[in-house]
């Protein structure tokens, strides 16, 4: 929007469209994402969120459209998939960490195996990373043996090391306790200080006010309305917004 | 995971579950494992009593001829059980796994052959692969211009191999299919090429799940090995009926020189199957 200037678009989405068999579960979505810009995703479930994003980085492909992620079209069947998955780091509603490696080790395994860097230097990224996320100490934890929340943050820290350009964020906090919620909302809330481009999926509206340039409420697979949260929670103007809103709020 | 709602006075069809000795993998080795110590140091007391009340004064003389022979049925016959049991577990696992892993290929035709092989060699009888084998499989073979034999017994190494090769196929399957999508998604997602979440991140995962049913596997091969008995191969079977004879066949034989075999074959999978069931309460408590 115009309230502050904005980097160049990173993340453009042009009337994607994806179905689940005969499900069409978005139906012409578009959206640009600035670098830089923290963007919240809302909406019922079954609206279709989690798909929009999971296409970002082809988990899921998409049917028609076109996504570009700093200039990579993802809708190519020759698409360079450890080019595109550089770019984009994600973090899942049930952390996904690897349960037999530690913490330190979940964070090293992709540089190491996937960008072949060296041992050493990937060593201290992954601490500094742990760092980062405040879990200094527990290098040598095994996922079993971590809340949920350091969990959370340790994934988050393992898409870190890739080095991605934008972060995806699935309804991080859905599967926490709400007492370790905050800690992973303020490690989100630190990467998107240091200029991290974070696209969320989130059901914490809270958070969204906050710390959200921009939010997108969708529905039924489509965009139903967006704008910066200031306008977006007081004066949403569609009826199926208002009526959300109302419902959560 | 479904709801189950187990606790409930209203008039409602529970769900059915499939339960007992078909649905359970490991029937043969829990119920082996669940033979209590006492009672069989109870059976061990009663087998030269019952045979003794059977038919009176030559009963000792039976046992005092399986005395003579035991120690070349067991180091002769026995013994021999056991390599078989070796080798055939050595190829099944290592045909089974690469058979197993063809079931979850991304290519159509491999994963179909894979899954048509398993489903052939894990629901044919066991004696009927046997003979097949044997039949199939050459006497001799020519190799550089010699003639090499090929002994019964190493046909039927090849021939215990075939179910079991099925069987660790699907535990395989099984064990790669059980470890949650999500972790599938989070290394794709790092950028992990399909070999590289295989083996570094899907395998390792299974690999304690599947020990106890290997295990378990390992219990029933075992126990099947006397079936190569009737291909001519000198194990524990054949030579206590050789030594049956060679004691002239005497009816009151029967019991000592079977029975013994049972105590072998019985203190050989026993602890086996103890540590199997007790591996797998450790495994399915620890994920």
């Amino acid at each position: 929007m115009t309230e502050h200037q904005l980097g160049e678009p990173i993340v453009v989405m042009t009337d994607v469209h994806k179905s689940f068999g005969d499900l069409e579960v978005i139906k012409g979505v578009s959206m640009t994402v600035h670098r830089g810009e923290v963007i919240c995703i809302i909406g019922p479930s079954g609206s279709g969120k989690s798909t929009l994003i999971r296409c970002i980085n082809a988990l899921n492909p998409i049917d028609s459209g076109s996504i570009t992620v700093g200039g990579i079209e993802v809708n190519d069947a020759k698409l360079d998939t450890l080019a595109l998955r550089r770019e984009v780091g994600i973090v899942f509603q049930q952390y996904n960490l690897f349960p037999h490696k530690t913490a330190l080790e979940n964070i090293m395994m992709a540089p190491l195996k996937v960008l072949r860097e060296d041992r050493e230097t990937v060593r201290e990224r992954a601490r500094g990373l742990l760092r980062k996320v405040r879990l200094e100490g527990k290098e040598d934890a095994y996922p079993g043996e971590l809340s949920g929340g350091q969990q959370q943050r340790v994934a988050i820290a393992r898409a870190l090391a890739m080095r991605p350009e934008v972060m995806l964020f699935d309804e991080v906090t859905a599967a926490l306790d709400p007492e370790t919620v905050k800690e992973v909302l303020v490690t989100i809330k630190e990467l998107a200080a240091d200029g991290m481009t974070c696209i969320l999926v989130t059901h914490e509206m809270g958070f969204a006010r906050e710390v959200a340039d921009q939010v997108y409420f969708t529905d039924r697979g489509v965009i139903v309305e967006h704008g910066p949260p200031s306008s977006f929670f007081d004066q949403a103007s569609d009826p199926r917004t208002k009526e959300f809103l109302s419902q959560i709020l | 995971m479904a709801m189950t709602f187990d606790k409930t006075d209203l008039p409602v069809l529970k769900p059915f579950r499939m339960e007992g000795a078909p649905y359970d993998a490991f029937y043969h080795t829990r119920w082996l494992a669940g033979i209590r110590l006492r009672w069989v140091a109870v059976l061990m007391l009663l087998w030269p009593t019952a045979a003794l009340a059977q038919s009176g004064m030559a009963m000792t003389d039976a046992f005092a001829a399986l005395w003579r022979w035991m120690p070349f049925l067991v180091t002769q016959g026995f013994l021999f059980n056991i390599v078989i049991s070796l080798f055939s577990m050595l190829i099944g696992t290592t045909l089974g796994v690469m058979l197993g892993l063809g079931q979850i290929s991304r290519v159509g035709l491999v994963r179909k052959l894979a899954w048509f092989v398993t489903q052939l060699f894990r629901n044919s009888p066991w004696l009927v692969l046997l003979f097949i084998v044997l039949l199939a499989l050459p006497y001799e073979l020519n190799l550089f211009g010699q003639t090499v034999r090929i002994p019964a017994w190493m046909k039927a190494v090849f021939g215990l191999s075939l179910p079991v090769m099925a069987n660790i196929s699907e535990i395989v399957r099984g064990a790669v299919l059980s470890v949650p999508s999500g972790q599938w998604e989070a290394a794709d997602s790092l950028g992990f090429t399909r070999r590289q979440i295989l083996y570094e991140i899907i395998l390792p995962q299974c690999f304690k799940r599947m020990i106890p049913p290997w295990m378990n596997w390992y219990a029933i091969l075992t126990m099947a090995t006397p079936l190569c008995s009737l291909l001519g191969v000198e194990e524990i079977i054949t030579l206590s009926r050789q030594a049956m004879s060679a004691e002239d066949n005497q009816p009151e034989l029967l019991v000592p020189f079977y029975g013994f075999a049972l105590v072998l074959f019985f203190a050989y999978c026993y602890p086996i199957a103890r540590l199997t069931i007790w591996l797998e309460r450790r495994v399915s408590v620890k994920f």
